[in-house]
């Protein structure tokens, strides 16, 4: 009986995948183990082997294919004697079939998944941060931090790369795609899996006058890490007099991602927010993500950057310039409004903006900040929203108590409270561990009908 | 192994004999002084004595060249007197006053002097040891041939990321010297109680890592093994360890009952042993010194150290907007949240 065989999700995060190569053709026999295909996710390429024995009936996606869907057949294989047209026919998959086959986008715009907004982001032409009529170019969080990262290694020497396969293996989550290749092994660095002790190693190495980015495969593991980060590469300014500052970068995921559980699914935002004597940059889209890494990588204090794994493969407008930089402590507009002040950062951006264009359905006029930077706060460009909205609420995916809603909610009481005309909604994670289970982790998180629920409280709808 | 002696005919000359006892007589005199201060209240804190230790700092620094580069724990007086911080800044810092290295905002576990190239005063224990590796990556990668002196103590040599550290110095072949000071108590526990070796110098074994043992009493010897170290480094080779057995006289700190040890056997150390006392002899016997030649550096150092605790009470308190300085390299705002 023929069998079909489905684009395999080999990573936590994948939706789609490109099918690189065939490694078989049809009429082949395979036994399980044989490796059919060469697919590249959103991480890697992957050799893709059979599970069990047969003949390759028919191939049904072309080598080459970008965009083909988890689940999606790819191939079809039968049992001696059966033939390749009773195949054919025993596949069910015909609208499926061509759904596959439709072509692809093109690499860097890939189709937006299920939670997918990119493309219903409000288009960000009104924007402080480059030049009206810059020509503008669509490109994937992922990429943009590695061009951030290039564009600084390029007019810097002392700028270099170090962490866990960010090598030869061109980055865990792919970021550092290609850096190897450019700028050889004395600037992009594999490190054992070592975090306390790369940690510290890159802080020694920014005190002797470099300036490192470590890339932490994930910020979960940064814990092993934190106490040179906390301890050695952020008081260590204040502790000399100002004689020895640490200008580096830490970089890395940070947050759930999908499915990876209690352990790998944390937001650190407000762990690192709390330090005096470090920054934080948790930025949403891709423009964000390649100006405010550069400025980071600039900046001579240590910087936290705090990126997404769900973000990574998200495409948004970056302006083409030859040094495109946000700074420090300016938040960003992306939606004004006068009903409510939704203020969020990173991927709680995606939950603030997905509401706000609910709202706008039932006659609410939201105002949407995204801080960008978390140390600095501009709180300036806060204040001034609730002042004209007079209602707050805040969205972030990390635990609810201390968290940075929390902060906000007590900055705005105390700096604006005669303008409040309700109290401050905070819209944060779920004060417990993630769970694995699907259902349970999309709960635990932030979700976008809690934002609308938040809003309609304090519009008192 | 042998702890490595000084040879029966050190290749020093008598001036630098009278250097080296000049330098430790100077910490020891220091750390006396520091004593006497935290005493009386003036020194706040923590506050942990180099007295015993002085010829491993002394040894090394003979063996450094201008720009080399240390870094240590938060046992660091002696280390920057060896690497000729000025005394009076040193002392103010302990003080907490605007004249410390620090401007009094890091106390004694945490100065600093980029100009002699010494990088703290850490106080997590073991921290240093990557941190260290990391100026190491630095010189490696600006190639302008330089070595790191890390020291830790017998203690922090139980702490995972020193062994983090050995396996990507070696890799990487980092001009480091690890010095582990081995004054055979972490705080209060002996190394026979915390330590699973009885050389630890054997523990880069490993990593590849060559290393070996030092009689931290003789400064003769340290120097000399620091010179092999620092040539190693420089050749190219990769990291050096050096476990140099000393002992502290003092206390784990000043509020140290000394429960845990005999006084006997302080005692037999100070009297048998004592590192400044070996160079005295050494200079006396030697004919390159007088009774009233030593007594003169005696005076000269106990006038620094009297002027530097002189210079530590006088100097002010740091001003109270000093609170908010020194905490970003560029400008800032602080504390919005309390006074905006």
């Amino acid at each position: 009986m023929a069998t079909e065989i489905l684009m395999p999700a080999l990573s936590p995060t994948m939706e789609e995948g490109t099918l690189a190569k065939w490694l078989v053709k049809e009429g082949d026999t395979v036994t399980s183990g044989d490796i059919l295909a060469e697919i590249e996710t959103d991480k890697a390429t992957m050799e893709f082997e059979a599970v069990d024995e047969g003949i390759v009936g028919k191939l049904l996606i072309e080598e080459g294919t970008e965009g083909v869907k988890v689940n999606t057949p790819i191939a079809v294989m039968v049992e001696e004697g059966e033939s390749v047209d009773d195949a054919a026919t025993s596949s069910d998959s015909g609208s499926d079939d061509s759904a596959a086959k439709a072509p692809a986008e093109p690499k860097g715009d890939a189709a937006p998944g299920p939670q997918e907004i990119a493309s219903k982001v409000p288009a960000a032409a009104a924007s402080a941060d480059w030049p009206e009529g810059t020509e503008m170019k669509q490109q994937t969080v992922r990429e943009a931090l590695r061009d951030a990262m290039a564009e600084e290694m390029r007019s810097d020497a002392n700028v270099f790369v170090m962490g866990e396969e960010v090598a030869e293996y061109e980055g865990a989550y792919k970021v550092t795609q290609g850096l190897l290749a450019e700028f050889g092994s004395k600037r992009i660095i594999d490190t054992p899996i070592t975090e306390h002790g790369f940690a510290g190693i890159g802080v020694g190495a920014a005190f002797g006058g470099l300036k490192p980015v470590v890339e932490f495969m994930t910020f979960n593991f940064a814990m092993q890490a934190i106490d040179q980060i906390i301890n050695s590469a952020a008081k260590t300014l204040y502790m000399s007099g100002g004689q020895m500052g640490c200008p580096m970068v830490f970089r890395g995921p940070n947050g759930a991602a999908a499915r990876v559980g209690a352990q790998h699914s944390q937001d650190y935002a407000a762990w690192y927010s709390m330090i005096p004597g470090l920054k934080v940059a948790m930025p949403y889209s891709a423009a964000d993500a390649k100006g405010l890494l550069k400025s980071a990588i600039r900046d001579p204090n240590p910087v936290i950057f705090l990126e997404n794994e769900i973000l990574y493969g998200r495409s948004f407008d970056v302006p083409v310039m030859d040094d495109f930089t946000v700074p420090f402590g300016k938040a960003k507009i992306w939606r004004e409004g006068s009903d409510v002040t939704i203020v969020s950062f990173g991927i709680g951006m995606q939950y603030a903006l997905q509401a706000a264009d609910q709202l706008a359905e039932d006659g609410i006029d939201a105002e949407v900040i995204d801080l960008r930077t978390l140390r600095p706060i501009d709180y300036g460009t806060l204040i001034e929203s609730v002042k004209k909205t007079n209602r707050c609420v805040t969205v972030e995916e990390g635990f609810p108590v201390g968290s940075i809603g929390n902060h906000l909610s007590a900055y705005i009481m105390q700096n604006a409270f005669d303008y409040l005309d309700a109290p401050v909604i905070n819209c944060a994670g779920k004060d417990v561990p993630m769970p694995y289970a699907a259902n349970l982790e999309k709960h635990a998180l932030v979700t976008t009908a809690e934002v609308i629920d938040a809003v309609k409280a304090v519009t008192y709808r | 192994m042998a702890a490595r002696k000084s040879a029966a005919k050190p290749n020093v000359s008598p001036e630098e004999l009278k250097q080296y006892y000049r330098d430790m007589l100077l910490i020891r005199r220091f750390e006396e002084k520091a004593g006497q201060l935290y005493g009386m209240g003036l020194i706040g804190g923590f506050c942990h004595l180099y007295i015993g230790q002085e010829a491993v700092v002394v040894g090394l620094e003979a063996a450094a060249e201008e720009g080399d580069k240390r870094i240590t724990s938060y046992r660091d007086h002696g280390h920057m007197l060896a690497c000729g911080m000025d005394p009076n800044g040193v002392m103010a810092e302990l003080t907490g006053r605007e004249g410390g290295y620090s401007k009094g905002k890091g106390g004694s576990m945490h100065m600093f002097s980029r100009e002699k190239h010494f990088y703290g005063g850490h106080g997590i224990v073991g921290a240093q040891v990557p941190l260290g590796a990391g100026l190491a990556f630095a010189d490696n990668y600006l190639e302008n041939g330089r070595v790191t002196f890390t020291y830790f103590g017998d203690g922090a040599a139980n702490q995972g990321q020193v062994y983090e550290t050995f396996n990507m110095a070696s890799i990487w072949k980092l001009p480091v010297v690890f010095v582990i000071e081995n004054n055979q108590y972490a705080m209060g526990t002996s190394q026979k109680r915390s330590t699973s070796t009885e050389d630890i110098y054997t523990r880069g074994g490993p990593f590849g890592i060559p290393g070996e043992l030092v009689d931290g009493m003789d400064v003769l010897a340290v120097k000399e093994a620091g010179e092999k170290a620092v040539a190693h480094c420089r050749a190219g080779k990769g990291p050096y360890i050096l476990e140099i057995k000393t002992y502290r006289y003092r206390g784990h700190s000043m509020s140290d009952p000394a429960k845990y040890r005999t006084r006997e056997e302080v005692q037999k150390m100070r009297e048998e042993r004592d590192p400044i006392q070996n160079v005295r002899d050494l200079l006396l016997q030697g004919g390159h010194a007088t009774e009233d030649d030593l007594k003169a550096i005696d005076k000269e150092t106990k006038d620094v150290v009297n002027a530097s605790a002189e210079f530590a009470k006088e100097s002010p308190e740091p001003a109270l907007d000093e609170l908010w300085t020194d905490i970003y390299s560029d400008d800032v705002p602080q504390g919005d949240a309390i006074d905006a």
